[in-house]
């Protein structure tokens, strides 16, 4: 009963945070309803009694995705409000083809397939211990290249985004470490210190004059 | 109505699959909203993948559902970088300017 009661109201805030993501006008807004649509999903997950996941929906995608989103949304200089021409233009087909999807699956599920499916009895063992158990013994390849996937899209993104600026001076050691002597130095005959006085006591008299 | 089935979640997660595609066709121009749209349908998918798992009592689906989160992420930092990158050489995100490998 009250189960039902949450589950209405997570349902209800995520697709209604979902539908802002898609019509609001500022980018910035979008990405805080996506916040609360992760939030929603999260606690529809330890509704349905997957914990790990939930947390891990919070960790992965409110504290690094969507503030990912906020930082470059926040960072691109662009007029969003012209991006909206079209807007109107593009309602109708999005709606039908929306409309479809919907109405498909919707039917398909309303079959006889999976009316009497029922949720198991929690078993003792929490859901964290588990997922823990099989991940790393059964599925421990697919873990590892799962963060082989991470470490591409780190290296990727950061080869990416890196820039040589013009104009900024930078160490650069293997420069540093390349230079020899012969390179940089030279030796530069000068005369003799009495020569040299003698000259600008010369040339000091010639001023005199 | 008041007792949670399967059903529920399935739904649920329709509508909201079905709202990412929305959001792609209304959002044409705008990169970023089209990102956002990917993730809510990447959303569905994954409550799709934990209401199957939980009610069939099989590990299986939460394992895979932790996979797609992880390629969720990697897709979501380079289509980002690919973005940053785009915009410092056209200064524009617009789809329509994405043209440059066009004969």
């Amino acid at each position: 009963m009250i189960e039902a009661l949450f589950f209405y109201l997570f349902a209800g805030v995520m697709l209604a945070s979902g539908f802002m993501v898609v019509v609001s006008r500022n980018p910035v807004y979008s990405v805080l309803f996506l916040i609360l649509a992760f939030f929603n999903a999260a606690g529809m997950f330890v509704l349905i009694g997957a914990e790990f996941l939930a947390m891990l929906l919070v960790i992965v995608y409110v504290g690094a995705v969507a503030v990912l989103f906020l930082f470059v949304v926040m960072m691109l200089d662009i007029n969003f409000a012209e991006m909206r021409a079209g807007f109107q233009k593009y309602l109708p087909l999005g709606l039908i083809v929306g409309g479809i999807l919907v109405f498909e699956l919707v039917a398909a599920m309303y079959g006889d397939a999976f009316s009497k499916a029922s949720l198991p009895v929690a078993s003792e063992i929490a859901n964290t211990t588990q997922l823990g158990g099989v991940l790393y013994t059964k599925y421990a390849f697919l873990f590892q290249i799962s963060g082989l996937i991470l470490l591409v899209a780190m290296i990727g993104a950061i080869s990416l985004t890196m820039r040589k600026r013009v104009g900024v001076r930078r160490q650069s050691i293997a420069d540093q470490n390349s230079r020899r002597r012969e390179d940089v130095m030279e030796i530069v005959k000068m005369p003799s210190d009495k020569t040299k006085a003698k000259n600008n006591s010369a040339a000091g008299s010639v001023d005199d004059k | 109505m008041l007792e949670l089935t399967l059903n529920h979640y399935l739904a649920v997660s329709a509508i909201l699959f079905a709202l990412g595609i929305f959001g792609i066709f209304l959002n044409r121009k705008n990169v970023i909203t089209i990102l956002m749209s990917i993730e809510l349908m990447l959303l569905a998918v994954n409550i799709n993948m934990v209401a199957f798992s939980a009610y069939s009592g099989n590990l299986e689906g939460q394992i895979f559902s932790l996979f797609i989160l992880t390629v969720a992420a990697a897709e979501a930092a380079i289509g980002l970088a690919i973005l940053v990158v785009f915009f410092r050489n056209r200064g524009s995100i617009a789809v329509e300017d994405v043209n440059i490998l066009k004969g």
